[in-house]
């Protein structure tokens, strides 16, 4: 097959800025500065347990939050005529199309102590509350952003799911709770799982969003990383096993994840 | 024998408001193979959808055993469907499809086993448990379908054009298979189909229906050999209609003859439709008949040939034993039974 060859470029290119990057992240994370093999920085990484535990866990509420609010909408764009489908998809990508940082730093004003938000608590005589520089600003910033993400999949699997399908299981006795137990869910598990990835993996390695709503308190190991790259703490070493073992808890939870979907077509 | 399901002024309009259905009135007995037959957007399916409370009527009651059940979710109706597409779950292997109504129920496991066991032998799918539902060809699902629906015990079945996606020879099988199954089983099947020789076959009962009406109901026997107007004669099996008047009882007057017929009355001279069937259109020599006509074509169809003869004003379909040759001149005669006079129907 002559077509393989337009593969090329592409292989080249994986090589170059995939494959090659992740082998210096190794070596980085198993050398100290003399070039010695060491494995005490993968060591050191321990130090950090309560950042790790913290960015799995406000990702993994972050994704289930987006699994909840994206389900009923993915369900109910999937139903509507064609024609309108088109339109509420665009208002549901509209927010994309702004910049990430520009969205972020929307919510910073709007959450602050002097934000709009006290402000309108401060006219019926509440608050101010303190809204900024908590985990829950994050998790909120987390949500805002990759609700799309969660949103599309579910959406382009629930869209190819046959109506009389939906007939058929209320004819034989559900009503629409029974329904959707027995028949949405495990019909739209690829949508699930594969939304659920595109949330958790980009929400457990964010730093923008916990550096502008989470303040010092709410590190995440993306800052963690961040810091050891660019920051005063520079230690390239550190960072490298970091993200190495940050990878290992991706794929872990991601194979996790795979068992629940029939067909495995999860992308990691 | 007593009425399991009745319509009663049943009319369903759309947003649009375009009239699907213009007031059906309808009652299915116990025990019976009904068949709503008619041409694509007739109203046939929409009617099943009604009793299978997938829609409900914009105004019109519908019964169920003697109650009303308007506004009756479908779940909580005893009726189940196959539908024309089967719908199948995907997701469930065979024996979970069969067995999802008596999940949803939670009926116990023993009895699930049993009753799912006695549907895989009644449809032959014995040793099919395990296999996938995509993985099964179109007669398999057929039956799986069937299977699902029947294993709930309802007292009535609805089908929609169940055997449209099969082959021929498939179709006849199931044809066969599915009436054994009704009258095994003592249930009300509703059928819903587009051929009107599957209706032939299989129904104990036919509601003929044309653009939102019924136009006829009654045996496969009457249907045929009586219908009521000449939409029903042109759809139950091949017929010559031509335009005829009636100038005095038991004489009708069509192609500019007088012919002898047995009906009688008409208005003098009115206006009427005239349904002669092909096979009793009978050939005699030109010399001897009122009407002739030229042998445009002659096909083999098998138990007979079919000719179409240009006679005068109208392009006349023969079914006989024996062939004459194309382009040559013979004459047709009818017996006065076999003449069916039709009042002409108003169009809308």
């Amino acid at each position: 097959m002559k077509l393989k060859y337009f593969s090329a470029p592409y292989l080249v290119w994986m090589v170059v800025f995939i494959l090659v990057p992740l082998l210096m992240i190794a070596y980085f994370a198993f050398t100290n500065d003399e070039g010695g093999l060491t494995i005490k920085y993968i060591s050191d990484v321990g130090q950090y347990a309560n950042i790790f535990v913290r960015s799995i866990w406000l990702a993994l509420i972050a994704t289930v939050i987006c699994l909840v609010v994206a389900y009923p909408v993915a369900f109910i764009l999937s139903r509507m005529d064609k024609h309108r489908q088109g339109t509420m998809l665009m208002i549901v990508m509209l927010p994309m199309w702004m910049n990430f940082l520009l969205r972020t730093y929307a919510w910073m004003t709007l959450l602050g102590n002097n934000g709009i938000i006290n402000h309108l608590f401060g006219l019926i005589g509440l608050g101010p509350f303190k809204l900024i520089n908590t985990s829950g600003a994050v998790v909120l910033g987390m949500v805002y952003n990759y609700l799309p993400f969660m949103i599309l999949p579910l959406y382009s699997v629930m869209e190819k799911i046959d109506g009389s399908l939906f007939e058929a299981a209320s004819d034989l006795g559900c009503s629409s709770g029974k329904t959707l137990w027995r028949v949405v869910v495990p019909l739209s598990m690829p949508g699930i799982t594969s939304g659920v990835t595109m949330v958790f993996v980009p929400a457990i390695s964010t730093f923008i969003i916990s550096r502008m709503l989470g303040g010092g308190s709410n590190l995440l190991i993306g800052d963690l990383i961040e810091m050891q790259f660019l920051g005063n703490a520079y230690n390239p070493h550190l960072g490298a096993a970091i993200s190495l073992v940050l990878m290992v808890i991706i794929l872990v939870i991601m194979t996790v994840m795979n068992q629940f979907d029939p067909d495995d077509q999860v992308l990691m | 024998m007593e009425n399991i399901v009745s319509l009663k002024d049943i009319i369903v309009e759309f947003e649009e408001g375009e009239r699907i259905l213009k007031n059906i009135s309808l009652d299915i007995k116990d025990k019976e193979f009904v068949t709503f037959l008619g041409p694509s957007g007739c109203g046939k399916t929409t009617t099943l959808r009604i009793i299978a409370g997938f829609l409900e009527p914009t105004s019109g009651d519908v019964f169920f055993d003697g109650q009303r059940i308007n506004g009756v979710p479908p779940h909580k109706r005893n009726v189940n469907t196959v539908f024309q597409r089967y719908a199948l779950f995907p997701h469930l292997n065979v024996y979970e499809n069969i067995a999802f109504g008596l999940r949803v129920k939670n009926v116990p496991e023993k009895e699930i086993v049993k009753r799912v066991g006695e549907m895989l032998e009644m449809v032959n799918l014995m040793g099919f448990e395990k296999r996938s539902v995509n993985r099964l060809s179109g007669g398999q699902q057929q039956r799986v379908a069937i299977a699902r629906a029947l294993v709930n015990h309802p007292k009535v079945l609805l089908l929609d054009e169940p055997l449209g996606a099969l082959d021929l020879k498939l179709r006849k099988e199931m044809q066969i298979e599915l009436r054994k199954i009704q009258q095994e089983l003592e249930l009300t099947f509703v059928y819903v189909t587009h051929d009107q020789e599957e209706a032939l076959t299989m129904s104990d009962s036919i509601v003929v229906m044309n653009n939102g009406y019924i136009q006829q109901i009654g045996s496969p026997t009457d249907i045929y050999n009586e219908p009521v107007n000449a939409f029903v004669a042109d759809f139950i099996g091949e017929s010559n209609i031509v335009n005829g008047s009636m100038p005095e009882d038991c004489v009708v007057e069509f192609t500019g003859r007088r012919f002898e017929c047995v009906d009688k009355g008409f208005a003098p001279n009115e206006t009427v439709d005239v349904v002669i069937r092909p096979e009793d259109v009978k050939v005699i020599p030109a010399d001897k008949a009122k009407l002739t006509g030229i042998v445009e074509s002659v096909v083999f169809k098998g138990v007979h040939y079919e000719m179409i003869v240009d006679g005068v004003d109208h392009k006349w379909v023969i079914h006989s034993t024996k062939a004459e040759p194309v382009g040559s001149m013979i004459g047709m005669t009818f017996d006065p039974f076999d003449i069916h006079i039709m009042k002409k129907t108003e169009e809308e």
